[in-house]
């Protein structure tokens, strides 16, 4: 609109503003969809009991339990309940939810999940919409083309009694990716990529806009997987411009308008992208055909390296330094081949079923390594009936992998998922610091391929020489149809429509 | 919210870049529905043993520092996670501002909110901090200039962070304040969550 060339960020911005910041205000911002989860929102509850405030919009505020829950099947054949502290942090959310009249997806709901699962899967994250959740990675919400950013629970607090944030605008800055990724190299390595080149910090300030031939060839699935870690690259939020794709993977799911709506939605959601010519703070090129298998060394995600590479020196770096110790390794030796102990496939980053289904396109007619524990974990309970309805459990079950209940599990240690002292782990999530996944743990940060490849090695693997040779064995008729296409979960015939219902309450 | 206008106090030195708030508390102790008793939850993995005995050599564990509320660490401090159990553990600890060269977005706007302030100051002044530990420092919120010895360095403080810093104003009280302004703008942009401008 007008004659000022816009981004997609301008437009959501402005379009978002109650008040305008001045030089010594910041600016009002209206949020549309505020998602809520059991371990950051139990003080910002009791904040607005002690103020005697109401939810101002429970309408627009959705919750989930998925941090602090077991994922584990008890004797019983269900899901074991939460204990201690963590039961506590459940029913307080249960009682929360009920008090202020807010949906909850909880324990036992069919539509439970991890919150940035969920909320695009229910068809609540709408392009050129304001997301915020007490969680760094609802950057996640932005491959939509949403202003999706994480934030602390005094901010949940005051989203809760006023459904606005103090902002300040962030910068923009363009992630230019072109190119066509090769066989084997997925969203993930895309992303570890970016950030081993711009660093953890590379983005502080920023909002990261990704585009280009290599974004727009993306699933939706796939943009999650990229939005999902632009704050390990120190930026709050990352956006994709909404296209065809957004609107296919929308289409027909609870959350999303119909009809005349729809109509009218498509319409405004077109205007989004940003204007030929607008202008960035900052951009960066990346070339995706160059882009290989990625995997992380250290203790911070801006330590990735290809999957064939080698481990770098310090070269005086006392944060490397840092790294090598902790994570037991000598510079200059490659990854590949190393042992493992924990291959986890899941989180918000990489537990959708696309995840799923190229993980098992690993796994089948294969066993995990002995010695090494893989754990499956899908990113909702719509995920998980899904992959059973295709017999994903079953290839994963038969490979000797754990298949679990969903929720964050063992991302970040905070519930009965952890990795012992001194083990390493090939891990599908998005942080790798000390200790993320247990006291004294080892992270590798892959791609669902490079974790799934691993666990059936044993050791750091590549999993496009597995599927080479598999589709050798194919061409020579032993496998039968072992191999197939990775097929994307995220179109509008996704069989997991059926299984939708409405908003709870 | 406390008001804050000048903090005197020697330091702890830290001299780690990209602390993510994983470590300054574990993903364990968010299990709470508290503010409160995150004491020891602070730098645990780095501070304590298993056996709950303090580690020797880790910066917070020195007698020497016992009291001091300045914490200078390296650049990118409080990276990861939105946990603001990672400001509430800082203040449990008896900290009241952290000196670093750089702040993660989420950490920053958190440590505001309660009062701890982050103090973002040039590499010089930084490499002077790290090589004197335990020197005494003022920080002087109204005036925005940390000083120590003879040296003194602005740091940068947005206007409206400081005027809640001296004034004690918490954002949620000024948010309330803006209620016709929010009422007016949801009875314009309707019941639709997309909007382009």
């Amino acid at each position: 609109m007008g004659d000022v060339a816009r981004t997609l960020l301008d437009r959501i911005w402005y379009a978002h503003l109650v008040a305008a910041e001045t030089q010594d205000t910041p600016a009002v911002l209206y949020v549309d969809l505020h998602l809520v989860h059991e371990v950051t929102s139990p003080q910002a509850f009791a904040e607005l009991r002690r103020r005697g405030l109401p939810v101002r919009r429970p309408e627009r505020t959705v919750a989930t339990m998925d941090h602090a829950i077991p994922t584990r099947v008890g004797p019983d054949g269900r899901r074991a309940p939460a204990e201690g502290a963590a039961a506590e942090q459940v029913s307080a959310l249960e009682r929360n939810c009920r008090e202020f009249g807010v949906a909850l997806y909880g324990v036992g709901h069919e539509r439970q999940g991890i919150v940035h699962v969920i909320g695009p899967e229910l068809g609540l994250t709408h392009p050129g919409s304001t997301i915020v959740c007490g969680d760094s990675h609802t950057s996640t919400h932005g491959a939509f083309g949403a202003l999706a950013f994480g934030i602390g629970t005094s901010e949940v607090g005051h989203v809760l009694a006023t459904q606005c944030l103090l902002q300040r605008k962030p910068k923009a800055f363009a992630v230019e990716l072109d190119g066509v990724l090769a066989d084997g190299v997925t969203a993930k390595d895309l992303i570890l990529a970016l950030i081993a080149r711009i660093g953890t910090g590379g983005a502080t300030g920023h909002a990261l806009e990704y585009r280009g031939s290599a974004i727009r060839a993306l699933s939706m699935e796939e943009r999650m997987t990229v939005c999902n870690m632009s704050i390990e690259a120190g930026a709050r939020a990352g956006l994709v411009a909404p296209d065809e794709t957004t609107y296919a993977y929308l289409a027909g799911r609870p959350g999303a308008p119909v009809g005349a709506a729809w109509d009218a939605a498509v319409a405004c959601w077109v205007t989004l992208p940003s204007d030929e010519g607008a202008a960035f703070d900052r951009v960066e090129r990346m070339d995706g055909s160059a882009i290989e298998p990625m995997i992380t060394w250290g203790t911070s995600p801006g330590m990735g390296i290809p999957v064939r590479g080698v481990v770098p020196g310090p070269n005086g770096d006392t944060g490397l330094e840092k790294a090598l110790r902790y994570m037991g390794l000598e510079p200059g030796t490659p990854l590949l081949g190393r042992k493992i102990d924990v291959v986890f496939i899941g989180s918000c980053t990489n537990s959708r079923l696309s995840d799923l289904r190229e993980a098992a396109r690993v796994f089948r007619g294969r066993k995990v390594a002995s010695g090494v524990r893989a754990l499956v974990v899908p990113g909702s309970q719509a995920i998980k009936k899904q992959a059973e309805a295709e017999g994903l459990d079953r290839v994963f079950r038969d490979a000797g992998a754990e298949w679990r209940e969903s929720g964050c599990s063992m991302c970040l240690a905070m519930n009965d998922d952890r990795l012992l002292p001194g083990q390493y782990a090939v891990s599908t999530s998005n942080r790798n610091f000390e200790g993320r996944q247990g006291p004294g743990g080892r992270t590798f940060l892959a791609s669902p391929l490079t974790a799934a490849a691993s666990a059936v090695t044993g050791a750091v693997a590549d999993a496009r020489e597995l599927l080479s040779s598999r589709g050798a064995a194919v061409a020579s008729g032993a496998e039968g149809s072992a191999v197939s296409a990775p097929a994307d979960s995220s179109g509008p015939g996704t069989p997991e429509s059926p299984g939708m219902t409405g908003r709870p309450r | 919210m406390k008001a804050v206008h000048e903090i005197r106090s020697r330091t702890v030195v830290l001299p780690v870049e990209n602390v993510d708030t994983d470590q300054i508390i574990p993903a364990r102790f968010l299990v709470t529905t508290s503010r409160e008793g995150l004491e020891k939850a602070l730098f645990a993995d780095w501070r304590w043993e298993k056996d709950g005995r303090p580690k020797a050599g880790f910066a917070l564990n020195r007698p020497e520092v016992e009291g001091a509320s300045i914490l200078v660490t390296g650049r990118n401090f409080g990276c990861g996670s939105s946990r603001e159990h990672a400001v509430w553990a800082l203040q449990a600890g008896g900290f009241e501002a952290v000196v670093s060269t750089a702040f993660a977005d989420i950490f920053r706007g958190n440590a505001l909110k309660n009062g701890l302030v982050p103090v973002q100051v040039d590499e010089a002044t930084h490499a002077r901090l790290v090589e004197a530990p335990g020197v005494e420092v003022s920080i002087d919120v109204d005036a925005g200039v940390l000083s120590f010895g003879t040296r003194r360095a602005a740091f940068p403080l947005e206007p409206f962070a400081r005027y809640c810093l001296r004034s004690g104003l918490d954002e949620l009280a000024f948010l309330l304040s803006r209620e016709r302004e929010i009422a007016a703008y949801e009875a314009q942009a309707g019941p639709a969550s997309w909007r382009s401008s």
